[in-house]
């Protein structure tokens, strides 16, 4: 079709003015793929990249996406053409699909000095911070957080809480890999007597988190570090995240370099400034997670009243994406009885 | 006549090489390894059934009650031409749809939520356990709030295209509400309810964000779930192709059902005086109407003056100075404004094709086609879910060098194409009855072409264009779907702004964002209906 061969012209004409006014002539470039609250202005990318760019002599670009999840679409979406040289913001429960693409290549930095709770380790993907979930509450509402999952599963109907949808969000998929670790074969029943607590289920982590603020529902699934920020930056104490005897799931945030990127050496070494004790420093007050490495300078007091979980719960990655989908069904068919 | 087609038939092609291009290039995506769920997406399994019936279930009684609700507002409104504050009550009825979803929920749960006004109201009145809505009637009233003033302005308009000839006579004649309702008022809506009901049902049955976040649990879900499902989390484009099928056949087959009830009326012929209505005087209709409007009035503003209280709280000025925000509104209102122009300009080209090929002297079939196809075309985009259409566009460009630099027009079409459903149904009608009043007249003048559009069609149709165009902002305005996929620095609307502060835990900058994002989509409207500025039509004299 003429018509087709015309439009794609068009577009790609347009395509071609904006590179030509977007591009600054730079020696080196190096174009990091991450989330958009990463790269956002008080998120840690800013700061990172200046750290970076101080020592490179390169030019750090951002490209970023909604999500971890959004992430790893994109890079399939690119495909060969991707001009990524760094992917920041995998889970460890996208590793193995992001490691299924054969998109990456190992990074080759000491890990040595790192302290992940669960001992996540890999040749490809890096960690560079993590954050346990939990479920965080409003102290002036709840006096007598639960103590356990076991708790909050046999817990009252009508103290109501609020969760994300483990279809579309990943904090709802670690709070279904939670209840998986602690019930296993039971969960099904698990999430069928919690069913009467749940207020609704949201799409995403910022649906639930705006839920719990606007005072709708006093208990929200979210991490043990969300308090860290209203203490840090706001200077409120109220809200408080519940500590689960059983341990809490955890998500390790992971980065890659890919097979294609134009300097190898400088993705590494991008990497190797991740995790260390500059950008460990930067990540806990901007990204709100932990530190896997020592940060340069202490952390804000507030960090040390956190939760600081017994345990940390953590199913292989393997395993998760081989029994997703099934997990998912299983917490549909519970969640959809009446 | 003929040559109205030519613009349509070019329109169609776009559209359907728009649509299908990025549909073939998903479906031959190499993804590098097969679809998790086996050739043709998996056989529908027992939660797709349930998430279908589901879907036609809530979108069925959203639009139902969307539309009932609707006619006695728009009626009421129609009767009363005069009133303090009625162009702010219809500029109010556009304002819904130029919000996010989230930003909407949490208005109406200020309301209708657990800690809502009504809630405490009842609480005040001793009941002791607090209301929920959670579940299907959530997700109603949040369907209603975002549909009804859409019905009502579609109706109202069409009321208001009604000649001044049949109010004169049928005021000559004495006739009561009820056999003006039944003669003169009811044949117009009617005309105008299969196009109405089909889009909202559209609308609801593809909603997402509300769906989940009112619905209570998964037992509220949408296929678009699924779709979304499919796409991100499984990575399964053949799965989220055969789902969009499925989403596609059977709306498209219900929305063929309801044209087929309601065939579309003949259009009167006038002089074009202004339409002036004796009706509805007396105190018994007038203390109903008031009723009705302060109603409807409550239910749309409320949830409004929810978001607006909470953003006013969150000191909305200190954003204004942000270059973050800045630019953010820059690039939504480029956006928006880009979007709107393409989708009018699109939509004018399909409506006149329809009007031209129903208009040929014999109905051949090619023309019968051409008609349906241009008027289907605007709705079938709305089915085809956003991610999709970004995923399949995405493949197809990737080759083209950095993807980040089509962003912005492939979200400026995809928008442009969401919103053609809706400047279709306000600009059919009303290009449909110009095009009858003016035909002739025309005509016999000698005006074709330029001079025609210049001094007839123009000055005629600025009403309608004006609305659709606003329309068609607002809802490119509210849009996070197609941005989200490509976002990247360079493209951040103000969803996009609000959504990535409310990630990062700035809710109180959410919250003013959500209030800027409203008083934007509020000047849209009220340049999309404009006051009766105009001397002539003020004094009724033909104009």
């Amino acid at each position: 079709m003429t018509f087709n061969r015309y439009f794609l012209s068009l577009l790609s004409a347009g395509a071609l003015a904006f590179t030509a006014l977007s591009v600054r002539a730079e020696d080196k470039q190096l174009t990091v793929y991450t989330y958009e609250s990463f790269t956002s202005e008080w998120g840690p990318g800013p700061k990172i990249a200046a750290l970076f760019e101080k020592s490179c002599g390169c030019k750090v670009n951002y490209v970023s996406v909604a999500d971890g999840v959004e992430l790893l679409t994109r890079l399939r979406l690119e495909g060969a053409s991707s001009k990524a040289d760094v992917v920041v913001g995998l889970d460890t429960n996208l590793v193995t699909e992001a490691k299924a693409t054969g998109f990456f290549a190992p990074h080759g930095v000491d890990t040595g000095a790192l302290d992940v709770p669960g001992g996540f380790k890999d040749d490809s993907f890096l960690p560079y911070d993590y954050g346990h979930f939990a479920f965080v509450y409003d102290t002036q509402t709840i006096k007598t957080p639960p103590k356990s999952l076991k708790e909050l599963v046999d817990g009252p109907a009508k103290d109501k809480i609020v969760i994300e949808d483990p279809r579309t969000s990943t904090p709802g998929l670690g709070l279904l890999l939670w209840v998986k670790a602690i019930y296993g074969d039971q969960a099904g029943a698990a999430w069928a007597k919690l069913k009467d607590r749940i207020l609704t289920v949201t799409p995403g982590w910022s649906e639930a988190y705006g839920l719990f603020t606007k005072g709708e529902v006093p208990m929200v699934l979210s991490y043990t570090t969300s308090p860290a920020y209203h203490m840090v930056a706001e200077n409120n104490d109220r809200y408080q995240a519940a500590e689960f005897s059983e341990g809490h799931y955890i998500q390790i945030e992971v980065a890659g370099m890919t097979k294609s990127a134009r300097d190898p050496a400088l993705a590494k070494s991008f990497l190797a400034m991740l995790a260390g004790p500059q950008a460990q420093g930067i990540l806990p007050t901007t990204n709100w997670m932990m530190p896997v490495g020592k940060p340069a300078e202490p952390l804000p007091a507030a960090f040390d009243k956190l939760v600081k979980p017994a345990k940390t719960l953590l199913i292989p990655s393997d395993e998760v994406a081989a029994n997703r989908r099934a997990w998912i069904e299983e917490w549909l068919a519970a969640m959809s009885r009446n | 006549m003929r040559r109205g087609l030519v613009p349509g038939l070019l329109t169609l092609a776009f559209l359907v090489s728009f649509v299908g291009l990025a549909l073939v290039a998903l479906l031959s995506a190499d993804t590098g390894m097969p679809s998790p769920s086996g050739a043709f997406g998996g056989r529908f399994d027992v939660t797709v059934w349930r998430s279908l019936r589901f879907t036609l279930l809530q979108a069925g009684l959203s639009t139902l009650l969307s539309v009932l609700l609707a006619l006695p507002v728009a009626h009421a409104l129609a009767r009363r031409p005069h009133f303090l504050g009625r162009l702010w009550l219809v500029r109010l009825m556009a304002l819904p749809l130029g919000l996010p979803a989230l930003v909407a929920a949490l208005g109406l749960l200020g309301i209708w939520g657990r800690q809502g006004v009504v809630n405490h109201a009842l609480a005040a009145l001793g009941l002791s356990e607090p209301i929920s809505i959670y579940g299907l009637s959530g997700i109603l009233i949040a369907h209603v709030f975002f549909n009804m003033p859409l019905a009502a302005r579609l109706f109202l308009s069409g009321l208001e295209r009604i000649p001044g000839e049949h109010w004169r006579i049928a005021a000559n004649l004495g006739m009561g509400s009820l056999s003006l309702w039944r003669l003169v008022e009811w044949p117009v809506l009617r005309g105008l309810l299969p196009g109405v009901a089909g889009l909202i049902f559209m609308l609801c049955a593809t909603s997402f964000t509300l769906v989940l976040t009112l619905g209570g649990g998964p037992a509220a879900t949408t296929l678009e779930v699924a779709i979304y499902q499919a796409l991100r989390f499984d990575f399964d484009p053949v799965r989220a192709m055969a789902l969009s099928a499925l989403q596609i056949g059977v709306t498209l087959g219900l929305l063929l059902a309801l044209r087929l009830a309601a065939p579309a009326p003949e259009e009167a012929t006038t002089l074009g005086r202004a339409s002036r209505r004796f009706d509805g005087k007396s105190l018994a209709p007038r203390m109903i109407d008031v009723v009705i409007l302060g109603l409807a009035a409550v239910f749309v503003a409320a949830p409004l003056a929810a978001v607006a209280a909470s953003g006013l709280a969150a000191r909305p000025l200190r954003l204004l100075s942000e270059p973050a925000f800045q630019q953010a509104l820059a690039t939504s209102l480029a956006i928006a404004a880009a979007s709107a122009l393409i989708c009018v300009a699109l939509s004018t080209c399909l409506v006149t094709a329809r009007l031209s090929a129903l208009s040929m002297r014999r109905r051949s079939l090619p023309a019968r086609l051409i008609a349906g196809a241009s008027d289907g075309a605007g709705s079938l985009v709305l089915l085809v879910p956003p991610v999709v259409l970004g995923a399949g566009w995405f493949l197809l460009l990737r080759g083209f060098g950095a993807i980040g630099h089509f962003a912005p027009i492939i979200v400026i079409l995809i928008n442009a194409l969401m919103a053609l459903p809706f400047a279709t149904r306000i600009l059919s009608p009303a290009i449909a009855t110009h095009h009858a009043r003016t035909g002739r007249l025309a005509e016999s003048l000698g005006l074709a072409g330029w001079n025609r559009l210049r001094r007839i069609d123009l000055p005629c149709l600025a009403r309608p264009l004006l609305m659709a165009l606003s329309f068609a902002a607002a809802l490119s305005l509210g849009d996070l779907g197609a941005v989200a996929l490509f976002g990247s620095q360079d493209l951040v609307t103000l969803p996009y702004l609000l959504f990535s502060r409310l990630g990062s835990y700035r809710i109180q900058d959410a919250d003013a964002l959500a209030l800027l994002l409203g008083l934007v989509c509020l000047a849209l409207t009220m340049a999309g209906t404009p006051g009766r500025g105009h001397r002539a039509e003020r004094e009724g004299r033909p104009i």
